[in-house]
């Protein structure tokens, strides 16, 4: 990886020029050489201006304008101005706007760092711990509109880790990239992967992990909240007694019980991976005898069988738009899942799990339409307000109203044909990916890598280095992250 | 009846005619063909060779397209289907898959993709291609007629079959077969077209003793190749002088002999730019009739492809560039620079389950630079040239084969609703495993 690095910097600061220079423009003020610090006093306020803006809460409006103030929209509309002469304004005649697109299932910057797949119960594990800043995959995924994820543990265990819901604020500290109203939340999982049937060429001597069954799973999970109560009692109990009694001891804090506790408690959203109906069914009335609440049901590839009773208890499905059969828990899976569940009352998103397809989540929307006759808008709503529904980031998110961040994907045609690129993806009020700047930096990146490999060379002594070893070249990375299998 | 009694003459004769072709021709598959006759009128039809027939009618006629044009007339008895504000097109051809090899990619029982061993030169796929998978239908119903169905294990991994995604058996689903030989380039370190699987998985390699590897392969892959030269030459020599000593029987070797004499086109599986640049010495060298399928990097070597008029089937172009410091978009204009370097080039998916979304891989193409015509042409007409069967499909022409689809709209626009699919002229159902489910589940009470 050593020799990788310098790429790495590289795009980093490529990716970081691209945004600062974006920022800019208009009347504001810069001092920038290519590549160089860049110092920039911001605009006040930015104006998109004259584009078709699809709301996904309130419909199309047609020549419209939003004003963005201090990374907030504070005015959407036909006739919306600036106030601060100095704005800066963003032209989008021609071009479509709409909300920043959400991911409700990735594994992005945590390659690596997915699965805690050594126990079946990893509750006190934490994604937010092991996000890399530096994943390529991260600009690719702004490049495709995509400007939040809810960043998921594998789906190894039948009670995984914790999430982290996050902006993709490259170039920020990753600290500031988790959204800190998201209301925290945990994965699940359920059928082929947490009794790990797929996974081969275990280590020489390891045993076969228990649960190997969807009956040991519904028991792994009944298990580890029997086990919370009591923890959750004993706290309680202790509460109540260090009131009259100075000198009770407390109990010994378990991290893998206070996750578990959260969710008791209405605190920790549940986020579950699944295939089948009837682990559906078992996770949805586990819930019920044990007293929590399912947000959402991830895959979900048959909750088209079971969207009544998902419906009923409230549970989101976060699905993919048209994957099947890559194993026997994804034959039934047909690309009218999300059209049936939304018809049966269902909050439904398009999610990706991939690194690839998260690039592209505003073209999988356009698949509820092809299949199952879902509206543009709701569509939409599948990869913008509906996730933020499910992630409990709504407030802040998902749609193009006043108060609302200004997360906003601006796209050279309707985000749904084929034929469109998105432009310019904006971040509270900030430009994180533009297209012409990204097309502009090229050339530059190209002569500083060539520039990069020659010193290389020179340092280990000649082209094929002191050894008679050429210098070693970026491996392919593989195609995507994702725990599909 | 009376539609038995008019089809009664040209049926004898067709039949008579595939008896004739049975015996006569080298070929040893006929395919089902559909006996109604169909006219398609009122249709914007995009003939992909010809302009484009703002008001025209079609006549689909013995599985055949009979006629073509503006001021066409319906022949009597047709069945007229009234296409007012939709289109026709030539169904589309996905020109690298698994289709009919596998049904679900975690069950070993239900994939037969890939043989054991360097060289499966004898494997051919026509022989387990499932008529009744369930990917076939899912995959025509978006208007995928046609596909490259190929084995994928070793480095010469053997022989594709085209087929029609219609049929009872697998030889009325055969288009050619064999359609060409399938080679997996040997690269240092990756997967399938990033190299062969050398060594046991997962141990670590330096880039150096990769490349010793790698070129070791490449010296075996050109050794295989002369053996199956001198195989041939051989048994041409006997086949002249019955006094010379009769060699052994080598089925992989004289699966090869059309290859080293460049009748069978090779299909090598190859994609980044190093591996690409030996890949195109290699077939200069041994004189090979060559389509590179994947070329991820192809682009950057353009014009060396074009020097050497070789065809690339680009795909799947629905994935993350191969370098974290390539631009974000590489693999969507790769199509691009290819097609505007002279390159040939047509689409694949790669897959089978996938297949269906062939079109959204030339449209994201398209979206970065490649025209839309071409993407058009890069999933209809271009992969029926470099892959032969242009005489029979790929375009709206009197004489092809019916392999047409009826859309409201683009066929490479995801909202696009595909209203009819014409295979070897027979009006397929739009139903599939997919479909099916949806209807049930969609009455759940």
């Amino acid at each position: 990886m050593k020799k990788i690095k310098p790429i790495l910097s590289m795009l980093l600061t490529s990716a970081l020029t691209a945004s600062a220079f974006a920022q800019t423009g208009g009347n504001a003020k810069l001092t920038a050489g290519a590549g160089s610090a860049v110092a920039v006093t911001a605009p006040s306020e930015t104006l998109i201006r004259n584009g078709t803006i699809l709301t996904a809460s309130h419909g199309t409006i047609n020549n419209g304008s939003i004003l963005i103030r201090d990374g907030k929209i504070v005015e959407v509309g036909p006739n919306v101005k600036a106030r601060d002469p100095n704005a800066r304004v963003i032209d989008a005649t021609g071009k479509y706007v709409t909300p920043g697109i959400i991911d409700c299932h990735s594994h992005t910057g945590v390659e690596g760092n997915v699965n805690e797949g050594s126990l079946s119960v990893t509750a006190m594990v934490r994604i937010r711990d092991v996000i890399d800043p530096y994943s390529p995959s991260i600009y690719r995924e702004l490049a495709g509109g995509t400007t939040a994820a809810n960043v998921l543990h594998g789906s190894a265990n039948s009670i995984g880790g914790q999430n982290a819901v996050v902006k993709w604020k490259i170039g920020k500290p990753v600290d500031q990239w988790i959204i800190p109203d998201a209301p925290q939340g945990i994965k699940f999982a359920l059928g082929e992967n947490p009794k790990r049937s797929n996974s081969q060429g275990l280590p020489a001597g390891t045993a076969r992990r228990y649960p190997a069954t969807r009956m040991g799973v519904e028991e792994t999970i009944r298990e580890a909240f029997i086990q919370a109560k009591d923890y959750m009692r004993v706290w309680h109990e202790y509460e109540a007694k260090k009131a009259t009694d100075k000198n009770a001891i407390p109990p010994r804090r378990d991290l893998t019980m206070d996750a578990l506790v959260e969710i008791l408690e209405g605190k920790r959203m549940v986020h579950s991976h699944c295939y089948r109906d009837d682990e559906i069914l078992m996770l949805l009335n586990l819930s019920d005898e044990l007293g929590f609440h399912v947000q959402t049901l991830q895959h979900v590839l048959e909750g088209y069988k079971v969207a009544k009773e998902m419906a009923a208890h409230k549970t989101g499905g976060s699905t993919f738009s048209d994957w099947w059969a890559y194993k026997l828990e994804a034959y039934d899976a047909i690309p009218y899942n999300a059209a049936l569940m939304a018809s049966r009352g269902v909050i439904v998103s398009m999610n990706s799990d991939s690194d690839e397809l998260a690039r592209r989540l505003y073209l999988e929307a356009a698949k509820a339409m092809k299949y199952g006759g879902v509206s543009e808008e709701e569509a939409l709503r599948m990869v913008t307000l509906n996730p933020a529904i499910q992630l409990g980031i709504d407030k802040r998110t998902g749609s193009i109203d006043v108060g609302k961040d200004a997360d906003l994907v601006i796209f050279s045609q309707h985000p749904f044909s084929v034929y469109t690129v998105p432009e310019l993806t904006i971040i509270e009020g900030e430009v994180y990916f533009d297209r012409n700047e990204d097309l502009k930096q090229r050339e530059a990146l190209k002569r500083e890598k060539a520039d990069l490999i020659k010193r290389e060379r020179e340092q280990r002594g000649g082209p094929r280095g002191p050894r008679g070893e050429r210098p070693e070249e970026p491996q392919p990375r593989p195609n995507e992250t994702s725990d599909k299998l | 009846m009376k539609t038995v009694k008019r089809f009664l003459t040209p049926t004898v004769a067709c039949a008579a005619a595939l008896l004739f072709a049975a015996i006569c021709s080298p070929a040893r598959f006929v395919s089902a063909q559909g006996s109604e006759t169909y006219a398609i009128r009122n249709a914007r039809i995009v003939t992909v060779t010809g302009p484009v027939i703002e008001n025209g009618t079609v006549v689909i006629s013995n599985g055949k397209i009979a006629a073509v044009g503006a001021g066409v007339s319906l022949p009597a008895g047709a069945k007229v289907i009234d296409a007012q504000g939709l289109s026709v097109y030539p169904g589309l051809i996905d020109a690298d898959t698994e289709i009919g090899l596998t049904e679900i990619g975690s069950v070993a029982g239900s994939v037969d993709v890939s043989e054991i061993g360097d060289n499966n030169a004898n494997i051919h796929v026509d022989v387990a291609i499932r008529p009744d998978s369930s990917h076939i239908a899912v995959t025509r119903v978006n208007g995928i007629t046609t596909a490259l169905t190929a084995p994928r294990g070793g480095l010469i991994a053997g022989q594709s079959a085209i087929i029609n995604l219609d049929g009872w058996t697998p030889r009325e689903m055969v288009l050619k077969s064999p359609a060409a030989m399938h080679i997996n380039w040997p690269g240092a370190g990756g997967g399938r077209g990033f190299g062969g699987e050398f060594g046991p998985a997962g141990q670590q390699r330096s880039v150096t003793e990769l490349r010793r590897e790698q070129e070791k392969q490449i010296e075996n892959l050109k050794k295989i190749l002369r053996d199956a030269a001198a195989y041939g030459a051989a048994m041409d020599a006997r086949r002249k002088d019955t006094s010379l000593p009769k060699q052994n029987v080598d089925l992989k070797l004289e699966a090869l002999i059309p290859v080293v004499r460049g009748q069978m086109p090779v299909v090598i599986n190859v994609n980044l730019e190093r591996d690409l640049k030996a890949a195109i010495a290699f077939v200069t060298e041994m004189k090979l009739k060559a389509i590179i399928s994947g070329g991820i990097e192809a682009y950057k070597v353009a014009d060396q492809l074009k020097a050497k008029n070789i065809p690339v089937i680009v795909g799947p172009v629905l994935r993350v560039p191969v370098h974290e410091d390539d631009p974000y978009d590489a693999a969507f204009t790769n199509a691009g620079i290819l097609a505007k370097a002279g390159v040939k080039i047509a689409f694949q998916t790669n897959d089978s389950a996938y297949s269906r979304n062939l079109p959204y891989h030339a449209g994201m193409a398209a979206a970065f630079g490649l025209p839309k015509e071409e993407a058009l042409k890069a999933v209809t007409i271009y992969p029926a040239e470099i892959l032969g069967i242009a005489d029979r499909v790929g375009s709206i022409e009197q004489g092809k084969i019916a392999n047409l689809i009826v859309t409201d709209g683009d066929p490479l626009e995801i909202r696009t609703q595909i209203k009819h699919v014409f295979i070897n002229g027979r009006d397929i159902p739009l139903t599939s495993r997919h479909t099916e489910l949806y209807e049930k589940y969609k009455a759940r009470p």
